[in-house]
């Protein structure tokens, strides 16, 4: 790899931890959905850069094409409610918490760099990471995890359906009153009471 | 020169990123977001590692493998953060306490 590997790769890396920021840090969860296809993108072009062309495609398609589209539809769904307010409770825990774990990460990172020795990525024939060879592995040593985790896809297509539906004619007939979660709805569930009513029904009990 | 060591320190920087994500946010689907990000990463080194030493193709099966079962993940996930909206009207993870009394 030359120097435009190099550059290639602390592009993509830079356009990565920035994607990954952004998906983080965003109170709107549709910038933070951005951010994350920002860094799926940035991740398929590091796999190029690896010799895994499948896992490339493969990244874009089910990543930027079906996960990312399935948390926008999400969103969209939730309406503005997706965002959530803004709380100060716990926050200074939270942060101290979080800021402690990624500053030990990073300071993990930042005493063993350059200490070990990285393992050299030599040039390659280009059979390697081909979507022939790959399909190879995957249909001879990979096979009976391929076959079960169809079986995982469909088991989880079908969860998927039976806990997002719901028991038919919720709309038509809501449960009694003293059930969790209903005192919300009081006639001043607007926009302000949509942001309140949940807290206070949790703590009631 | 880019060594697997480069693509390792990437991997672990979106790790952290990713984790301190879902500690520090409340929102479920930020969440969600977040465990994406520390996969992400991941399957960042797995392949890494494979072209490093590419007598096969494990650490690409792997990844291949991680990302099927991300996608299964994320579709439960997002169907149990609807259930949770229609009961609760909140994203927030604080007010999913429905099994605490």
């Amino acid at each position: 790899m030359g120097w435009v590997g190099q550059v290639y790769f602390y592009v993509c890396a830079a356009v990565a931890v920035l994607g990954a920021l952004a998906t983080v840090v965003s109170r709107n969860p549709i910038r933070g959905a951005m951010g994350l296809l920002l860094m799926i993108v940035a991740i398929a072009g590091l796999f190029l850069g690896l010799n895994a062309q499948f896992l490339a495609a493969i990244q874009l398609i089910v990543y930027a094409g079906a996960i990312v589209v399935l948390f926008l539809f999400v969103i969209m769904l939730l309406g503005p409610s997706a965002v959530g307010p803004r709380d100060k409770r716990g926050l200074v825990g939270r942060t101290l918490g979080g800021g402690l774990f990624g500053l030990t990460m990073l300071a993990a990172i930042g005493v063993s760099f350059g200490k070990v020795h990285g393992l050299a990525l030599h040039d390659l024939d280009a059979d390697f990471g081909s979507i022939d060879a790959f399909g190879r592995v995957l249909f001879s040593d990979g096979l009976v995890p391929f076959e079960l985790s169809s079986a995982l896809l469909m088991v989880a297509v079908v969860g998927a359906v039976a806990v997002a539906r719901g028991k038919q004619g919720d709309e038509a007939h809501p449960p009694p009153s003293g059930m969790p979660g209903l005192a919300a709805r009081s006639p001043l569930r607007g926009a302000l009471a949509d942001v309140q009513a949940p807290r206070q029904e949790g703590h009631s009990t | 020169m880019i060594t697997s060591d480069h693509y390792v320190a990437l991997s672990a920087v979106l790790f952290a990123i990713g984790g301190t994500g879902f500690l520090v946010r409340r929102n479920v689907l930020v969440t969600l977001m977040s465990i994406e990000v520390m996969l992400n990463s991941v399957n960042l080194a797995l392949v890494a590692f494979n072209r490093a030493r590419p007598a096969d193709h494990a650490g690409q099966m792997f990844a291949f493998f991680i990302i099927a079962a991300e996608a299964a993940e994320v579709a439960v996930g997002l169907a149990i953060v609807l259930s949770l909206f229609r009961i609760r009207r909140t994203v927030r993870t604080d007010d999913a306490d429905l099994l605490k009394n």
